[in-house]
């Protein structure tokens, strides 16, 4: 008995070693856990990199970012800068940047390049910097055609992302969710387009 | 016995604990870039990086050490400052973004800080830094170069345009730099003047070409030959920001082949030719023909695409007037022009009000094996008071250029009826007009030429993009947009007979001139 006794209490003692030990590396492992990224803290006032939930709710939080419209000429895009709420993440940004180039007006005495009516059916980028723009079927339906200002309409959308948002280097831009060839019989959309500087001209 | 077996349990768990460690995201990867070059009108110097999921990274002391900017952490936020001539910088760790003078910058990954240390995306060098900084910061990812102030670094792009043989590459130097050719035994040396260069060279040679590689100066390119082959280089212009190197290698002949490195003493490059054919003179001498060598065929076939058509209006002018009729009515006038004065056999991609695909067009032309295709259209804007003629070349991507060089080295061979093989090149239906691109662009700037005698031109009437049915088409081929049909003045000039031939006889003038230098023999 005094045997069965005492290796009793030696298996309490060792168990309760062992639960000690996982408890351990429990306690350690959340630890490395916690070291990798996590979501952002919520935005405060005092941090001016802080990034708001969304970018509808912003508190009036804001970038400056630059779109595209047609020069007086027809020849060129002229960049202005513009005001558009923070997004809290690199794509709600180009999403936020995108509404504003579409919604725009062209201010005098420049031209509008994106065929009113146009929204964004969706933006997303991918790990290799290729940047996806779904347009509503107005970007074709509305567009007045020719090589030129088609390439101005491409090369706004194009730019405008390249422009702001680092982590996209190149766009492709969709029609409904799908490829197309074209918007207007032109201006080859098969590919990720990267931006084209020499169709910019500083007014 | 037991304790043992506890002993081994523990240890079990924290080797599984050491496991963990290299798979948390934040460590970082095992391979290591080659340093970053920060290139100053005083020198180079050398810009470590390190890379945490996989993003690469630069640390903030080397900012400070190189850039002479001020860092200082806030331990509190959380956050630190970069500054520099009052101008700041604010950034918050595992935040992909900056605040530059108030104003958010995005960066592509999170601002890291790494025990001790900051680091941050190298792109926050060009994207943040160079908002504050008083001279201006280029960072080239390819080249691995960071240039500071005015610095000038010409971009130089090859390509091997057509196995061969003939061989033919394309050298690209952009912006503008004077070249010095030098032939050596086996290879040609390219010395750009510039302190150094920004390579995008092919991985691999092609034809007689065996490598296109950065020779021993940062400023040479070394074009290696294969043996018994002769190689020449033509230097032009291109347009105001590029200089191109054309490379032509054919086999030498049995009677010349060099004997020793004296058989091939050190020569300069030829001047540099005029880009495009005189109008006066149709018939070119080989020092003017702007393209070296290669075989010339005699022309027997063009083809004219009417633009649009179908249930394709195209565009519509305020009048009513629609771009699928004009480019019809004005291809069957050229096509008139060219089978009474040239007899030449002339394929119209469309003679009715037809719809067709862009692929179906490029098809007539390469089906038919058309020695050039002109692609007719009427422009149109927004804006009613645009108006003139523009002409288009294609213009490929960087990955689309780097396809087709790959492509353009396959081949294969098929038995023919007679029997033996018959060798033919395969070539991506999307880039076929990679092969065509300097013929292209002479045959673009012989229209512009004759265009402007004729008819009114825009303000910049000459560009290259990429038009979506050139790039399908396998012979030089060029898009022009006639008048905009939008501006009710040109409508009008549509509507008229004159306005339509003048722009038919500038199209066939053009085609004249651009006939006469494709049929010019030249010779390696």
């Amino acid at each position: 008995m005094s045997d069965a006794t005492g290796n009793g209490e030696s298996n309490r003692g060792w168990w309760l070693l062992l639960a000690g030990g996982l408890a351990l590396f429990g306690v350690i492992a959340w630890g490395i856990a916690q070291i990798g990224p996590s979501d952002p803290p919520a935005a405060t006032e005092s941090d001016p990199t802080a990034a708001p939930a969304t970018g509808t709710d912003q508190g009036g939080a804001h970038i400056a970012a630059t779109l595209f419209f047609g020069s007086p000429d027809g020849q060129a895009l002229v960049p202005l800068q513009r005001d558009v709420p923070l997004g809290s993440s690199a794509v709600e940004q180009g999403q936020l940047i995108l509404t504003a180039q579409l919604r725009e007006e062209a201010p005098a005495p420049y031209i509008s390049v994106i065929p009113p009516g146009t929204t964004l059916r969706a933006f997303y980028v991918t790990d290799r910097g290729d940047a996806f723009v779904d347009l509503s079927r107005e970007v074709v339906d509305g567009h007045p055609g020719g090589s030129q200002h088609e390439l101005l309409t491409v090369y706004a959308l194009v730019n405008v992302i390249t422009s702001n948002l680092p982590a996209a280097r190149r766009v492709q831009i969709l029609v409904d969710g799908t490829e197309v060839d074209t918007i207007a019989g032109h201006v080859d959309l098969r590919r990720p387009l990267a931006s084209d500087p020499s169709l910019v001209r500083e007014d | 016995m037991r304790s043992w077996g506890v002993v081994r349990v523990l240890t079990s768990l924290v080797v599984l604990l050491l496991l963990l460690l290299p798979a948390s995201p934040r460590a970082q990867d095992a391979v290591q870039d080659p340093p970053l070059t920060l290139v100053t009108s005083d020198g180079r110097q050398t810009v470590p990086t390190t890379r945490v999921d996989g993003h690469e990274l630069v640390a903030l002391d080397d900012v400070r050490r190189l850039f002479g900017v001020t860092v200082r952490e806030d331990a509190l936020a959380g956050g630190v400052t970069v500054s520099y001539q009052g101008r700041t910088i604010v950034a918050s760790a595992d935040r992909p973004m900056a605040s530059v003078n108030g104003r958010i910058v995005t960066l592509p990954s999170p601002v890291v800080r790494d025990g001790g240390r900051w680091l941050v995306p190298v792109e926050f060098l060009s994207g943040a830094l160079a908002a504050i900084y008083d001279r201006r910061i280029d960072f080239r990812r390819d080249a691995r170069l960071i240039l500071l102030g005015n610095v000038s670094i010409p971009r130089v792009s090859a390509r091997i345009d057509r196995s061969g043989p003939p061989t033919r590459a394309s050298i690209d130097i952009t912006p503008t730099a004077g070249v010095t050719v030098t032939h050596e035994p086996g290879r040609m040396l390219l010395r750009i003047d510039a302190a150094e260069i920004d390579p995008a060279l092919p991985p691999d040679g092609s034809g007689l070409i065996d490598a296109i590689a950065l020779g021993n100066r940062p400023n040479v390119v070394v074009v290696v030959l294969s043996p018994a082959t002769e190689g020449r280089a033509t230097v032009t212009t291109v347009n105001q920001t590029t200089t191109r190197v054309l490379i032509d290698v054919a086999p030498v002949a049995t009677a010349a082949v060099p004997v020793g490195p004296a058989a091939t003493p050190p020569r300069a490059a030829p001047a540099t030719p005029p880009p495009f054919p005189p109008a006066t003179a149709p018939a070119l001498s080989a020092a003017a023909a702007g393209l070296g060598a290669g075989p010339s065929r005699a022309w027997q076939t063009i083809a004219i695409d009417a633009g649009h058509g179908g249930y394709d209006r195209g565009v519509q002018g305020p009048g009513g007037l629609e771009e699928g009729q004009v480019t019809l009515d004005v291809a069957r006038r050229l096509r008139s022009l060219f089978e009474t004065r040239l007899g030449l056999r002339v394929l119209l991609t469309r003679d009715s009000d037809l719809s067709l695909t862009l692929d179906e067009r490029a098809a007539v032309a390469n089906n038919g094996r058309a020695s050039m295709l002109l692609s007719l259209h009427a422009n149109g804007s927004s804006s009613r008071a645009q108006a003139g003629a523009e002409i288009f070349y294609f213009r490929p991507d960087r990955e689309s250029e780097q396809l087709a060089r790959t492509s353009l080295a396959g081949a294969v061979s098929l038995p023919t009826f007679a029997g033996g093989l018959r060798t033919i090149d395969l070539i991506p239906w999307e880039l076929a007009q990679v092969r065509h691109l300097d013929e292209s662009a002479v045959l673009a700037g012989v229209l512009r030429e004759e265009l402007q005698r004729h008819v009114p031109m825009s303000r910049q009437p000459l560009r290259q993009a990429p038009m979506r049915l050139l790039s399908s088409v396998n012979m030089p081929a060029a898009l022009v947009e006639m008048a905009y049909l939008t501006n009710p003045g040109q409508e009008a000039q549509f509507g008229s007979d004159e306005f339509k031939d003048a722009m038919a006889l500038a199209l066939f003038d053009a085609v004249v001139r651009f006939r006469a230098w494709s049929e010019q023999p030249r010779t390696p």
